[in-house]
């Protein structure tokens, strides 16, 4: 498992994405972007070279799983594991992700040993 | 309004249509159909008062003070939360460049009770998603009430109702869900695994 690539976390809630980017690097990756919604990180992953994605879903003006839709449309993104890590825990949003393609699903609060969990599992299979 | 209130114009105007109508019919009214006139006359007037007192309700003051003070103390609570959860952030921070000089050992204690705290932290996120869908609720209260009034004194148009969701995601987006109603983490890999 690559633990050079690099990784873009989204989320409108900035101490969430402070914890997210703590916890990655206990897991020893160290280059890690940051987007507040699923538009500005959809404008990061056109320009950038991501190997990770991982995105909430309640935001503003973007969704997680709007956001998700895009990367899986774009030929030049749609490679790239995409794991949702939100509170939205009901089935049909667990559904919905994953017949928009989604990798993985973390429903918050979690745990770090479930976000180590999924990543892994993501990062083999990519 | 109690009876024996002043009668306002909605009132007059309701019993003028009624004897109007009362009038016409004069002397080929039965007993039954008199009965339900007045019935009618009654139910128009119970219409009358209630819209008169829809009127009079203090929405001003829901909808001036209430409403938008109930909302900002809400968004202090989350503005507050966060602060207080970046200090604690930075605390957590500084526990961890110690991590480098201090024996492996005590290390390994003090990265896993870091650990703890940053899971501990994202209350900060789940708070305040759920204090988001009090303000939404609140404000929705709110577009109601003026439009029972608007509609009630014939106060112009009401406010229109907040637009509906865009896309799928927006749809589907509706925060975290109440203990005992939310799916667990174990729930969610057994329904993605029976995609598999």
């Amino acid at each position: 498992m690559d633990r050079n690539i690099n990784v873009l976390i989204v989320d409108d809630y900035r101490t969430m994405l402070r914890i997210i980017r703590n916890l990655l690097k206990q897991l020893d990756f160290n280059n890690v972007d940051e987007a507040t919604d699923g538009q500005e990180a959809l404008a990061k992953l056109r320009a950038g070279n991501f190997g990770l994605i991982i995105s909430d879903w309640n935001m503003a003006p973007m969704t997680g799983l709007d956001l998700l839709k895009e990367v899986r449309a774009d030929a030049r993104l749609r490679h790239i594991p995409f794991i949702m890590v939100t509170a939205e825990s009901k089935t049909e949003n667990v559904i919905a992700a994953k017949q928009a393609g989604v990798s993985n699903y973390i429903v918050k609060p979690f745990n770090a040993e479930t976000l180590r969990d999924k990543i892994e599992k993501v990062l083999v299979h990519a | 309004m109690p009876d024996g209130a002043p009668r306002g114009p909605e009132e007059d105007r309701i019993e003028a249509a009624v004897r109007a109508v009362l009038g016409s019919l004069a002397g080929d009214l039965t007993a039954k159909e008199a009965a339900l006139l007045a019935e009618l006359e009654a139910l128009g007037r119970t219409i009358a008062r209630a819209k008169a007192e829809i009127a009079a309700l203090a929405v001003d003051d829901i909808t001036g003070a209430h409403i938008p003070s109930a909302t900002d103390e809400l968004d202090a609570i989350v503005e507050h939360t966060a602060q207080a959860t970046n200090e604690i952030l930075d605390c957590c921070e500084t526990l961890e460049r110690l991590e480098a000089e201090v024996p492996a050992a005590a290390a390994a204690v003090l990265q896993g009770a870091v650990t703890r705290i940053y899971e501990a932290c994202s209350f900060q996120d789940i708070t305040g998603q759920r204090i988001g869908k009090v303000v939404a609720a609140l404000k929705a209260i709110e577009q109601r009430v003026e439009a029972a009034v608007a509609n009630a004194s014939g106060r112009g148009a009401p406010p229109p109702p907040p637009a509906a969701p865009r896309t799928e995601g927006e749809a589907l987006a509706n925060g975290p869900q109440l203990p005992g109603e939310a799916t667990s983490q174990e729930e969610i890999d057994r329904l993605l695994a029976s995609f598999d």
